[in-house]
């Protein structure tokens, strides 16, 4: 059955996009990620303007996230603190980005930075994912136990002043960390369609320290206001989110990603990692390919907002 | 009685003189003039059909009629980028600036236009993809480029591509000799708005009747209540998405919860 798409301006195939959104829900539903990293390549992949892709996309991660921060609250898996300290940054990052997403279309460098922003940051993700989870499984192999430290030792992030509890991650630290790492998140949400969870759990691991217990729950609800808010910012700025494309595309994911979280609990989570770095940096080389490659057509067009 | 005779042999005279610019009228009408884009739009053929009134003076033409329709659609305004290699990746570089240019051009015929007219007559009319103006501004300065220009080709190459400009030599069909058919067509995402529908005769090379018919392309239902909304009240349709979004989510994990 073939559907116009009245922002996007084309018609598709409405089983092609429900299927899509199918296949990116199970996924993430697997990974407990959003998968706006994998969503919008595909929409782009099948003729949607970059940019009405990502504007779009904002709308289906909201939606995936809120069925999966339900589910979280219900098992008491949220730090609600610093879901409110990582917004204050957060909101912020995705005001600047969908600032600067209005400024470079408006001067011709968006999809260009799209572009870039994918490979870079999908590839140093998919690399460091890759080895990490490589490293676990070979410790596994060699009957060695899974390392239980948390990882990251005492580092300077950890010295900075205005330090903050958190409860329920039992964890002490600084307000200057919590709040990049959310404008970072909002910023490359804003600008790239994605949610950020496969970058936002390793950092609250990593850097802050929160424990696993309650990281993806927490990551899941700023994934939820920073998506749903950048929803509201593109649609009063760009006037880009197609009403229909994100109505399909959420019916498909929340499908999708119940059936996702079974197939994933199955499996070994350092499997699992391995699995989800490869697919990043699978979709990181595929857009390589496009940046280096001579395009087949060197003009591009595009139309300028009519002022009617 | 003499006077009326003379003044009966002036009317012919005038006829005869007039013969090779107006004495045929062309008639013209489409299937439709209103094209209603809905959710299930997968494209539209408009089909025209015209007639060549001719009288007892109008004197037969050697090469017989030719007609040429061009269908110009709403106006908008559109960047051609150029894109270069900076640091090993394709960036856009140059651009131009294609103002009120139109969204949509079909040049229909029934002929090849170079066999139809000659090339020099196709410029001044205005016919066909090469000749059709097209206002374009790098920074400043407005001008019309040359037929020959990189940026005027690759625009009417991409619009060509996508299936908004084309020209069809065998798109007008003669029924009769003074009764012909052409057929419309208008691809999946037709630009909605306005479209000029210019119905050319020629005979000898030259144009002798020109007529105009008019249609309109509009969305209607949902489509055009999200057009609208997206495009009048920014805010209020945002955050129905995003109502949406957490409405369909809440509704997914009360449907399929488990516990």
């Amino acid at each position: 059955m073939q559907i116009y798409l009245p922002i996007a301006g084309l018609t598709v195939n409405i089983f092609v996009i429900l299927a899509m959104g199918i296949a990116v829900g199970f996924i993430s539903g697997m990974f407990g990620i959003g998968g706006g990293f994998l969503m919008t390549p595909l929409l782009i992949f099948l003729g949607i303007p970059p940019a009405v892709a990502v504007a779009s996309v904002t709308g289906h991660i909201a939606a995936s996230s809120m069925s999966g921060a339900i589910s979280y609250w219900r098992r008491k898996a949220i730090d609600i603190a610093l879901v409110f300290m990582l917004l204050a940054g957060g909101i912020i990052g995705t005001a600047f980005g969908v600032w600067l997403f209005t400024l470079l279309r408006a001067v011709g460098q968006l999809d260009i930075t799209i572009g870039v922003s994918y490979v870079l940051l999908l590839s140093i993700v998919g690399v460091l994912m890759v080895i990490e989870s490589v490293r676990a499984i070979m410790r596994v192999r060699q009957g060695k136990p899974v390392e239980l430290r948390r990882p990251g030792s005492h580092m300077w992030i950890h010295g900075l002043p205005f330090k903050l509890r958190f409860k329920r991650s039992r964890i002490y630290v600084s307000a200057i960390p919590v709040w990049g790492i959310g404008f970072i998140i909002g910023f490359v949400g804003a600008i790239m369609g994605i949610g950020g969870g496969f970058l936002l759990v390793p950092m609250l691991i990593y850097l802050l320290r929160v424990p696993t217990a309650t990281v993806i729950g927490t990551s899941m609800v700023l994934t939820l206001v920073t998506m749903a808010s950048a929803t509201v910012m593109h649609s009063a700025t760009n006037h880009l989110v197609d009403a229909l494309l994100a109505l399909i595309l959420m019916v498909g994911g929340v499908t999708g990603a119940q059936f996702g979280a079974r197939a994933g609990q199955k499996m070994r989570s350092e499997r699992l990692r391995l699995l989800l770095g490869l697919l990043v940096l699978a979709v990181g080389i595929r857009f390589a390919f496009d940046l280096v490659l001579r395009p087949e057509n060197l003009y591009s067009i595009r139309l300028m907002e009519t002022d009617t | 009685m003499r006077q009326g005779f003379s003044f009966v042999a002036a009317l012919a005279a005038v006829a005869v003189s007039a013969g090779t610019a107006a004495s045929e009228r062309l008639v013209a009408s489409l299937s439709t003039h209103r094209v209603q884009v809905t959710s299930n739009f997968t494209g539209e053929e408009l089909v025209l059909f015209g007639g060549i009134e001719t009288d007892a003076a109008t004197q037969p033409r050697r090469s017989g009629h030719d007609i040429v329709v061009t269908v110009a659609g709403p106006r908008q305004t559109a960047v051609t980028y150029r894109k270069e290699r900076m640091l090993g990746i394709w960036v856009n570089s140059d651009a131009r600036v294609f103002e009120d240019s139109p969204a949509y051009v079909a040049v229909l015929s029934n002929r090849p236009l170079d066999a139809i007219a000659s090339s020099e007559t196709l410029r001044r009319l205005q016919i066909g993809l090469e000749n059709i103006p097209l206002l374009q501004r790098a920074s400043v300065n407005i001008a019309e480029a040359g037929s020959d220009d990189p940026f005027r080709m690759a625009f009417i190459k991409i619009k060509s591509d996508q299936g908004l400009y084309r020209e069809v030599s065998n798109g007008v069909t003669f029924l009769a000799p003074t009764l012909f058919r052409a057929s419309i067509p208008l691809p999946a995402d037709v630009p909605v708005g306005t479209y000029e529908v210019d119905v050319r005769l020629f005979a000898d090379g030259t144009e002798i009747a020109r007529r105009p018919a008019p249609f309109e392309v509009y969305k209607s239902g949902i489509e055009q209540t999200v057009t609208t909304a997206a495009r009048d009240h920014g805010i209020l349709y945002g955050l129905t998405v995003a109502s949406i979004a957490l409405l369909t989510g809440w509704l997914a994990s009360v449907i399929f919860r488990r516990d």
